[in-house]
């Protein structure tokens, strides 16, 4: 859009002086190249030029010496022009170059539509605190919903009459049961490590190192191994739901299932819950025998604690309802982050942005839940006496 | 499907009544009072310029989104006063053609058509493998079973999806922009296809739209929804609209601006 007529002087700063060829008229002058890329001056001055004085009664222009212009001159221009029409100046556009004449015209052709501007109010606090109360306990009612009828599509499912396809259902037991191994190993050994670590140091002073068998074995056993691979799959597996329900979501695949009369719930939903719901119990498993393994390495290497010692001294700490215990909160943290996953995908907006937002929202669910749910099942296994 | 017998009431040829309807996102009315009738076998339009509201009526039209007020009646009997299981009944009498297609991303073409087949009769997995076939062949889309929805082009995916929305052969198709995004071979190709699927099949049709050429090529009757006045401003044939509407509106929509 830049026209330079005159090459060599394009560079010049942008200038603009203001005259009155006659009392009411103001005369404003633009010297140089007026582009964005020379920098634009303010409009004060020109409004200064309008408003002070003896009144204006008529606003020309002189662009004879303008060396080029592009959207910066209209800005400028729209700025001075919007002024004079709230003071009812008459604006006298001749003087300007004819493009920008013609570009003006289209940027006045369609009046700004009334209520299109969104005025940035600052609500007051009080009814930001109702808005916020508002927004808080649609969000529960929504979860609480939602956690309705995932139960009642599971109860469906136990009556045989789920609508659902199986193959779903082993892809995602693929995605989070044998994809999951890697990380599951590497985290869980890690946590065996350290916890024997821990209990090592404090163990060694009263000359009973061994007791980092029962310490790393009840530890992985009755709680870590459950909430670290629930963590883990809150990252890997319940984001993944999210961001695949919600751009679903977005692409309104899940319109097109309700409109058939299919339960996004049972359909989605459902197979993703059971896949998680199955395969956690052994990724827990999986997850305490990795964490022993890491601790039984730290005594070896470093209490001088026979391997085989250590297994006995660990198979006699562990009972299996301790086990058993771990493994019940698995199925729970899975179905807890199978449920935060879908949630947060199928409350998803429909842009690109919500899609990543529901991912993340997940995430922080999951392990909130868990953290809750890891609390509650401590406090009942303790009144149980398991 | 029904046919009209020409001596039967006005009433008793509605399949679509709207009945009072406002639409609303939380306290934001997007339209209000409308009221039209859609006729069995009808290619019915809604029209509109851009943001009017056109999907938000179809969303509510297919029972995506409940009213704010009034009513929508299917056969007369009123959508959002039954109970699901009856709500479900009636959905399943339509398809719908999204937009974007909105084909499930994770599923072959013939996985997308034969879906509903497969939850809603008892044919066998070969039977319904044959009528895929032939519903992909109607919109020429034969061969393309194995297909995953990213690997075909925008317009076969609009066209696979009208596949899909046809699967159960229902008795309402709605379209949302059906021609939005095709060039114009194809969104003529697409204009026929529905003019001849309400012949064959004689279903209604509900075809959300803007494109001129569409408008006056398939419409026997429509609804032209007004952004400003937030209500229907005109409804009729739209040639009728085109030769009589006085509102200044509608005439330059028909005419695009250019009378």
């Amino acid at each position: 859009m830049v026209n330079n007529d005159r090459e060599e002087i394009s560079i010049q700063q942008s200038k603009i002086s203001f005259t009155r060829p006659t009392e009411d008229t103001l005369l404003i002058r633009f010297v140089g190249s007026w582009t964005l890329q020379n920098g634009l001056p303010s409009a004060t001055e020109a409004h200064k030029h309008v408003t002070e004085g003896s009144p204006v009664q008529r606003v020309a222009f002189d662009a004879q010496e303008l060396t080029g212009w592009d959207s910066g001159l209209l800005t400028y221009l729209i700025k001075i022009i919007d002024r004079c029409k709230e003071r009812n100046i008459q604006i006298d556009r001749t003087g300007l170059p004819d493009g920008v004449r013609r570009l003006l015209d289209l940027a006045y052709a369609v009046p700004e539509r009334e209520g299109a501007r969104v005025v940035a109010k600052r609500p007051s606090l009080i009814a930001r605190i109702g808005a916020d109360s508002i927004r808080v306990a649609r969000g529960a009612m929504e979860t609480i919903s939602f956690i309705g009828e995932a139960s009642l599509a599971f109860l469906t499912f136990l009556r045989g009459k789920a609508q659902y396809r199986r193959v779903d259902f082993t892809l995602t037991i693929q995605e989070a049961g044998p994809k999951a191994l890697p990380i599951v190993t590497l985290i869980s050994f890690l946590i065996g490590v350290i916890l024997a670590f821990i209990g090592a140091v404090q163990l060694e002073q009263f000359g009973a190192g061994i007791y980092v068998a029962n310490l790393v074995g009840l530890a992985m056993a009755r709680e870590m191994g459950a909430m670290m691979t629930g963590i883990i799959m809150a990252g890997r597996t319940g984001a993944a739901f999210a961001a695949q329900l919600g751009t679903m979501m977005v692409n309104e695949e899940i319109d097109a299932l309700k409109t058939m009369g299919i339960s996004p719930i049972e359909f989605l939903v459902l197979p993703r819950m059971l896949a998680l719901m199955l395969m956690m119990p052994l990724l827990v498993l999986y997850s305490d025998v990795l964490g022993i393994l890491g601790g039984a390495f730290v005594s070896t290497t470093i209490l001088d604690i026979g391997a085989l010692e250590y297994f006995e001294q660990t198979k006699d700490a562990i009972a299996i309802k301790d086990f058993a215990g771990g493994l019940f909160k698995g199925a729970v943290y899975g179905t807890l982050v199978a449920i935060a996953g879908c949630l947060r995908g199928m409350q998803s907006g429909r842009s690109a942005a919500a899609v990543g937002d529901a991912a993340t929202s997940a995430v922080v669910t999951a392990i909130v839940w868990i953290v809750v749910a890891s609390a509650i099942t401590t406090v009942i296994y303790n009144i149980l006496g398991i | 499907m029904a046919q009209v017998m020409p001596d039967e009431t006005q009433q008793a040829d509605a399949q679509i009544t709207v009945r009072d309807l406002t639409m609303a996102y939380g306290d934001f009315v997007i339209q209000r009072d409308l009221n039209f009738t859609v006729r069995r076998g009808d290619i019915f339009i809604i029209m509109g310029g851009s943001g009017c509201g056109k999907s938000t009526l179809l969303r509510h039209l297919v029972g995506l989104k409940s009213p704010a007020q009034g009513k929508v009646l299917y056969d007369g009997e009123s959508f959002w006063d039954v109970d699901p299981l009856e709500q479900v009944r009636v959905m399943r009498r339509f398809g719908v053609m999204y937009q974007s297609g909105a084909l499930w991303s994770s599923m072959t073409l013939a996985e997308n058509v034969g879906l509903a087949l497969e939850e809603y009769t008892d044919l066998n997995p070969s039977q319904i493998r044959e009528l895929v076939s032939l519903k992909l062949a109607l919109v020429g889309l034969a061969g393309f079973d194995e297909f995953y929805p990213s690997e075909i082009s925008g317009g076969m995916q609009k066209r696979a999806g009208v596949a899909r929305a046809m699967a159960l052969d229902p008795d309402i198709l709605f379209f949302d922009e059906p021609s939005a995004g095709l060039d114009p071979v194809s969104a003529r190709r697409m204009d026929d296809l529905i003019l001849e699927l309400r012949d064959s099949l004689g279903a209604t049709m509900v075809v959300v739209t803007h494109e001129l050429a569409s408008i006056f090529a398939i419409g026997d009757n429509s609804t032209f929804l007004d952004p400003e006045t937030k209500t229907m401003i005109a409804s009729g044939h739209p040639k009728t609209l085109l030769a009589e509407s006085k509102d200044p509106k509608v005439h330059s929509f028909l005419t695009r601006g250019e009378a």
